[in-house]
């Protein structure tokens, strides 16, 4: 089937990438194995018939998170020649550590019995008529309390770049 | 619309802990600032692939407008964080955070 194909080979791209990111030696090579990622996430997303948000999530991810770390990376001035060592004892750990956090979640998450629920009936959900009767419904405040969040992030990120003048 | 016949959750709670584990385990390796942000990054992203799959799932639209959320709190997130680190990069001429050890003493 065409949907378990795609399935898989955007999984594979997603590990893959996302592997890359921890292990490249420069920081703007991450960046981009970080934005192939997202694409493959948002592939994921069209694949769960959740159409608006894999749409807002190449707008937020690809396009504004990921030019905002373009820009420091460009401004810092940072490659392969600036980026610190680390001990080999503390990469072994790290390695190990993240292995078996891994394996946890899947131990943890291999028995569990999903409830089985009439799936599909209502396929519609992720379109943006039915996300946005619940946005503007239910989520009302939470909704307004981000846009103060956004508001105050603005001022923090503006205040914390001025130089400051002792 | 044509209905998307989908594959089943447990493939996608697999992916959300291999691609979590993927970000925890850069956070541990990386040194370099910038880098661990990006891997924090990438634990929202399977937090958030996950939610979108149980909304599937459960059809409930609910946990879409989460996942709406969080990336409005991701975005936030971000813009400070850099900017933070500007100023620590201003101030030590470096990102790696092995050069932040004053509060270890």
């Amino acid at each position: 089937m065409i949907t378990q194909y795609l399935f898989y080979f955007l999984t594979f791209i997603a590990i893959f990438c996302a592997l890359l990111v921890v292990f490249s030696k420069n920081p703007i090579y991450s960046a981009l194995y970080l934005i192939i990622t997202f694409f493959a996430t948002a592939g994921q997303y069209f694949l769960l018939n959740a159409q608006f948000l894999a749409a807002v999530h190449i707008i937020v991810y690809a396009g504004a998170i990921m030019v905002l770390f373009i820009y420091v990376i460009m401004m810092l001035n940072l490659n392969k020649e600036v980026e610190p060592h680390k001990s080999n004892i503390t990469k072994i750990t790290a390695t190990i550590c993240g292995c078996v956090l891994g394996l946890v979640f899947v131990a943890a998450l291999r028995d569990t019995d999903i409830a089985e629920v009439s799936e599909y009936s209502n396929p519609g959900i992720g379109l943006i008529e039915k996300l946005g009767n619940v946005l503007f419904g239910a989520y009302m405040v939470p909704f307004e309390i981000s846009a103060i969040l956004f508001l105050s992030a603005m001022v923090g990120a503006v205040f914390l770049s001025k130089k400051t003048i002792h | 619309m044509e209905i998307i016949k989908g594959v089943p959750i447990t493939s996608y709670i697999l992916l959300s802990s291999i691609l979590f584990s993927i970000g925890a385990l850069g956070v541990l390796y990386r040194r370099n600032a910038l880098v661990i942000f990006m891997c924090i990054e990438l634990m929202l992203n399977a937090v958030n692939l996950l939610l979108v799959a149980f909304s599937r799932q459960f059809n409930d639209s609910n946990a879409q407008v989460f996942v709406f959320f969080i990336m409005a709190v991701a975005a936030a997130e971000v813009s400070v964080g850099l900017a933070i680190l500007m100023m620590i990069y201003r101030n030590t001429k470096t990102t790696d955070i092995d050069a932040l050890n004053k509060l270890k003493y």
